[in-house]
């Protein structure tokens, strides 16, 4: 689709000239320029479309729904369609129990990951190397391989059907942000360390007084990534979640789209504010999500 | 002896902080996997203990249409949407690295997607793909396709997987991103020396961006890769509706669905681990073979491998 519409551009050449303080460049320059402006702005579109054809539908009356050829604007703007998707599944309910997981999971792979990663960072001990290197090797098992004996472990625990599956796993660090977080402190300078040692901090005071202040932009890192995974999570809640009130939103739209012979204007209505919260923290933090990206990406 | 005290202390010390993951590891990753491996070699439904049966399992495998089902859609798809995205995602990143204006705004458009929880990626595509209500061929047919040759996704068979293809395509930020950082880390003298010496823009690409790049793509290959294999919610929100089946003739059934339903569907936990297993070991070979050719096209800053 984003093809078909770069391919569309003739009309974005009259763009203004992005360089207009710049002294005058050749006219090949300045046209290559235009064109790889024209080309971000179609690919932009293309990009978008989808996210708009989202919100328009959601404000669209039932019977515009399956209407031939397709209509982009709702003839009115049916702002309670989202009332309606909110009370048609117990919507407040299943974003509690999202956030709860989520907020949780944040709180475990915070903590968790940072005092592995120390532990790897500052400290030699036999066999670290290795165990190092084991650590990123088990990023390499497929979670269905995993996944059936942790079904029997939770249920011999007696934790199915609980948040506990979802939860408990996250404060025993997770390899992805300790590797994250190693290298990040192997950039902090170990004087600091040394200095508060000095003055007679143990290894727990420096860890906690000294290392995590100073770890707090690739904190804010994995509590970003882990909130995402956890809100955007499907397969182990569907696993593990069986009674309709421990459901979270994922689970809710799916749900939704079975229950109902689909009523798609209030399912894309509860997809909105489902992916609202999403929304709000990348936009918010879209630096940390970058960084991040780049950092577990290019370094890997 | 206080040397070897001190350092015995911060061993003690450094295993106390990696304490957490240990437990971790031994609790959520080996025993499970090593239960897995002994849970393949048996028959289990959860209801009466594990049947030991040799490697059974296995040799239905090798003779389970289905499996063979699941891994050609696994590999139809990775073959084409690894390296159109790895394509699609270099092609995005070359054009935010012309030092354009409003970088953070395009860059942010093309991530966005990336972030949206699966679920409703899957839902919104599913009718925005729809062959007669969506507008995918609404442009199609805008742009002067005829009705009778408008691609049939997800209806017809052989829609299925590019439906899925072009879903991926819209999924590129996070590969896009990290082609972008590498593009950045790319030293300008390079470029510039390439330029001195009067290398046109393919030139300079070709023989100094790209060679600068290939770890980046690697890292995004063996990631897609990956990925391919454990592809799971949007196949399963879009094959439902249709019983223990995955789209229309399975034509959507991915290798993580297939052992999905095995596992929670016909609760066929032994066999289900084998399947597992096997995805195991494909993985870890295609994961090992891009390894081995990388020292024939990846080239690490300056030194060899």
């Amino acid at each position: 689709m984003t093809a078909l519409r770069s391919e569309a551009t003739p009309g974005a050449a009259a763009l203004p000239a992005p360089v207009r303080a710049a002294p005058r460049r050749p006219l090949g320059a300045r046209l290559a320029r235009a064109a790889t402006y024209a080309a971000l702005v179609a690919i932009s579109a293309g990009f978008l479309v989808p996210l708009a054809w989202l919100v328009l539908s959601s404000l669209k009356p039932g019977d515009e729904i399956f209407i031939f050829p397709p209509r982009w604007f709702p003839s009115v703007f049916r702002w309670s369609n989202y009332a309606q998707a909110v009370t048609s599944i117990p919507f407040l309910r299943f974003t509690l129990n999202t956030l709860l997981i989520a907020g949780v999971g944040v709180v475990g792979n915070v903590l968790s990951s940072s005092v592995v990663a120390y532990g790897f960072a500052r400290y030699r001990f036999p066999g670290r190397d290795a165990l190092f290197v084991l650590m990123l090797a088990t990023t390499m098992i497929p979670f269905q391989v995993l996944m059936v004996p942790q079904y029997i472990l939770f249920k011999q625990l007696g934790w199915l059907n609980s948040f506990l599956p979802l939860t408990v796993p996250a404060f025993f660090g997770s390899a992805f942000y300790v590797f994250m977080l190693r290298q990040f402190i192997l950039t902090l300078p170990p004087e600091l360390d040394d200095a508060a040692r000095i003055d007679g901090a143990n290894a727990w005071q420096i860890f906690w007084h000294i290392v995590l202040p100073n770890l707090r932009p690739a904190l804010t890192a994995v509590g970003i990534f882990a909130f995402q995974g956890a809100w955007n999570d499907f397969l182990a809640p569907l696993i593990y979640l069986d009674d309709h009130n421990l459901y979270t939103l994922q689970l809710g739209l799916n749900l939704f789209r079975g229950s109902f012979r689909t009523e798609w204007n209030l399912l894309m209505a509860a997809s909105v504010l489902t992916i609202l919260p999403v929304l709000l923290l990348f936009f918010f933090a879209q630096r940390h999500f970058i960084e991040g990206v780049k950092f577990t990406g290019g370094k890997g | 002896m206080r040397h070897t005290s001190a350092r015995r202390r911060e061993a003690l010390t450094g295993l106390a902080f990696i304490a957490p993951w240990l437990v971790g590891l031994v609790v959520f990753t080996l025993g499970p996997f090593l239960a897995s491996g002994y849970l393949s070699l048996t028959s289990y439904d959860m209801l009466t203990p594990p049947r030991f049966t040799g490697l059974a399992n296995y040799r239905q495998i090798f003779e389970d249409p289905r499996f063979y089902k699941a891994l050609g859609v696994t590999f139809y798809y990775a073959l084409v949407s690894v390296p159109l995205d790895l394509a699609v995602a270099l092609g995005l990143a070359l054009l935010l690295n012309q030092r354009v204006r409003g970088l953070g705004l395009f860059r942010t458009v093309f991530y966005l997607p990336a972030v949206l929880p699966p679920v409703v990626t899957a839902v919104l595509w599913n009718w925005i793909l729809n062959p007669d209500f969506g507008i995918v061929n609404a442009g199609l047919r805008a742009l002067g396709v005829p009705t009778s040759h408008l691609p049939q996704w997800l209806v017809s068979p052989e829609w299925t997987v590019p439906a899925y293809v072009l879903m991926s395509l819209w999924g590129v930020g996070t590969a896009m991103i990290v082609s972008l950082a590498g593009l950045q880390d790319v030293p300008r003298e390079l470029v510039e020396a390439a330029l001195l010496d009067g290398a046109g823009a393919w030139a300079r690409f070709r023989y100094v961006t790209l060679p600068m790049l290939t770890p980046v793509l690697f890292y995004n290959l063996v990631q897609g890769i990956i990925a391919a294999f454990g592809f799971f919610t949007t196949p399963f929100i879009l094959g439902a509706g249709l019983g223990s089946g995955a789209g229309v003739d399975d034509s959507g059934l991915f290798y993580a669905l297939y052992v999905y339903q095995q596992a929670f569907g016909q609760l066929h936990l032994g066999y289900a681990s084998a399947l597992a297993w096997v995805m195991l070991f494909l993985v870890l070979l295609l994961t090992l073979l891009v390894f081995r050719s990388s020292s024939i096209w990846v080239y690490y800053g300056g030194e060899r491998r």
